[in-house]
């Protein structure tokens, strides 16, 4: 099992579990309260570097607030509205998938023809659509993310189904009298999995993404939550006086996507009988 | 009826469809835009009055209805933010969201198709595991992070670039096409050509960065794929050099696919210079989305945003065009 075709995955594994385990544990974790300002301690460096303070590991930022508490804490949004989309997104999406490529007809061409609205749109253009006229707001960025994700495990799902429902064992599940919906949820729903598992994958690196950008763009999560995305926004101001602001907020940023995308891939590798041919 | 016709046919009820959620969501939205731009003096007459004289009074439907109107002959009415008709905000400010797609495109291609070719031909070797893995890096770069940094470092700290804007204070371009690189060589500036050049560089290569990452991967899987098919083996069992396989063989079949994630990644593109313009302050038109949404301006956001549409479907379209020049087999 700790061969090397597995590397990706413990790697991308360990990282999405640190993920977890700092959004999840992140009162314990933090050494501050990510919100306390302590003004004589502003623009504070990293504990290493010059003039750097042992109180503070990652520095301060422009209000005192201690760098390495607001990251901490910044995960639990990314963990949280990650986790959500992907779930929301990947039920509606698999459910309307399902149903459209089994049943096919009047249901197969609604879903195609709603499908094909949002595809004809960048997905990061319908997130940014949604929350202008929407507002900020936790709910409302898990929405507009859900809105803008399901598609894709819309079209990877139907796909799917449209090969598996003229196979063998489902032709000989229906011979034996099973309804519809049954074949539909126990044979041909389950051999989708492991599609869904490497886009859900993917779709999780894509979306922390998003929202730190929306996040980065001020449409995101209201400002008095720490964000990874909003502590560069406000970090991008003291660039020059103060670099780490913007270089820790988006290496969080970059190790959790590389880590999650990592994953996907050592998924996809295993998964993925026509990709097993190509190494 | 030719396939071109009915995919132009077929995309219009998508587009009424896309107005139409816009148009939703626009009255959906919390606040309303009159109270807004009228401020806190305004008194409930005014407000009404205002209401009637733009014609938010009316039914949904018939306000949808105006707007399709008025949108089929160019006329979108006129910005609250900048009290100027939006069709001439969009006009001065699109060349330049185009000009940095294109150098964005260019940047991604530059460095994506030879690296994903090459990784392939050489498959499993050192270089196509380095090249693979700086494609994942890429993709996991967030590119707002990857801008930001690059000011620090090539703006802030090395003082080679310029951090902000489209060319240098002072200097003018005459306006032929409004593609300040193109408009600068037509008139022979070539100081323009330059600043202009210097102030595209980091936006471009941010913006291409992601672009170029997925397309490295893309371009190595599909002439992976191309390069087990019969005909190659055939082509080499002919006596064909290696160049003649590689080049007439292989790339032009594999060329399909990766056309195809250029033109789709197109639409990506277009998005993502929301956020590379906002970075760089660089006047496109995403630039000019952030600040209408920031004043609550839902005309012109609503018009900025199905021009996105408009165009990423006119993108694909001439992808598909496109399509029957490097493969002859396909005919519209």
């Amino acid at each position: 099992m700790f061969s090397l075709r597995y590397l990706k995955i413990w790697v991308g594994g360990a990282i999405l579990l640190l993920l977890c385990v700092c959004g999840l544990a992140a009162p314990l974790l933090a050494p501050r309260d990510p919100q306390a300002q302590t003004l004589e301690d502003r623009l504070r460096p990293p504990r290493w570097t010059e003039n750097g303070s042992s109180a503070y590991l990652l520095g301060t930022d422009n209000l005192g607030r201690d760098m390495l508490s607001r990251i901490i804490y910044g995960s639990r949004i990314s963990l949280m509205v990650g986790a959500a989309t992907v779930i929301f997104a990947g039920f509606v999406g698999c459910a309307l998938g399902a149903v459209a490529g089994y049943f096919g007809r009047t249901a197969d061409e609604v879903v195609s023809k709603v499908s094909e609205i949002f595809l004809a749109f960048p997905f990061l253009l319908i997130a940014i659509a949604i929350m202008a006229f929407l507002g900020q707001g936790v709910g409302n960025l898990i929405m507009a993310l859900m809105l803008s994700r399901w598609v894709q495990y819309c079209r990877v799902v139907r796909g799917e189904v449209l090969s598996i429902r003229e196979r063998d064992f489902v032709t000989a599940a229906k011979a034996l009298g099973a309804k519809d919906w049954y074949v539909l949820l126990r044979h041909v729903v389950p051999n989708t999995f492991a599609s869904v598992t490497v886009i859900a994958t993917f779709g999780m690196a894509i979306v922390i993404i998003t929202e730190a950008s929306l996040s980065f763009l001020g449409l995101g999560v209201p400002v008095h939550i720490p964000t990874w995305g909003s502590m560069l926004s406000e970090g991008r101001s003291y660039i020059n006086r103060a670099p780490w602001l913007t270089i820790f907020p988006g290496l969080a940023i970059f190790i959790t996507v590389f880590g999650i995308n990592l994953l996907g891939d050592g998924l996809r590798d295993i998964l993925d009988p026509k990709l097993r041919r190509q190494r | 009826m030719n396939k071109l016709s009915r995919r132009i046919i077929g995309a219009i009820p998508v587009l009424l469809g896309i107005s139409f959620l816009i148009f939703l969501l626009m009255h959906i939205a919390p606040g309303d835009p009159v109270s807004l731009l009228l401020g806190d003096d305004a008194t409930p007459a005014d407000i009404e009055r205002t209401r009637h004289e733009w014609g938010l009074d009316r039914p949904l439907i018939v306000q949808y209805w105006d707007f399709l109107t008025r949108a089929v002959t160019g006329d979108f009415g006129k910005s609250l933010k900048f009290n100027e008709p939006v069709t001439k905000l969009v006009s001065e400010r699109l060349p330049a969201t185009l000009e940095l797609a294109f150098a964005a495109l260019c940047v991604a291609i530059m460095i994506a198709v030879p690296l994903g070719v090459y990784s392939a031909i050489r498959h499993n070797s050192l270089l196509d595991h380095a090249g693979m893995s700086v494609a994942l890096i890429g993709v996991s770069l967030p590119n707002f992070w990857l801008g930001i940094m690059l000011i620090y470092f090539l703006g802030g700290q090395l003082n080679w670039l310029p951090v902000a804007g489209r060319i240098e204070y002072g200097i003018e371009v005459r306006s032929i096409t409004g593609l300040y690189l193109l408009d600068s060589v037509l008139t022979g500036n070539y100081a323009a050509f330059w600043s202009a050049l210097q102030h595209l560089l980091m936006p471009a290569f941010t913006l291409g960065s992601a672009l170029a990452a997925i397309v490295t991967r893309i371009s190595r899987s599909s002439v992976l794929e191309v390069m087990r098919q019969d005909y190659v083996t055939t082509a080499r069992a002919k006596g064909l050099s290696e160049s003649t396989v590689i080049w007439r063989h292989i790339l032009r079949n594999a060329l399909i696919t990766i056309v195809t994630i250029l033109g789709l990644q197109l639409g990506a593109l277009l998005s993502g210079s929301v956020i590379t313009e906002t970075v760089f302050s660089f006047p496109g038109i995403g630039d000019l989305l952030i600040q209408s949404i920031s004043a609550r301006d839902y005309k012109l956001t609503q018009v900025l945003i199905l021009m996105f549409a408009v165009t990423y479907f006119v993108v694909n379209l001439l992808v598909d065009l496109l399509y029957s020049w490097i493969d002859p087999r396909i005919r519209f």
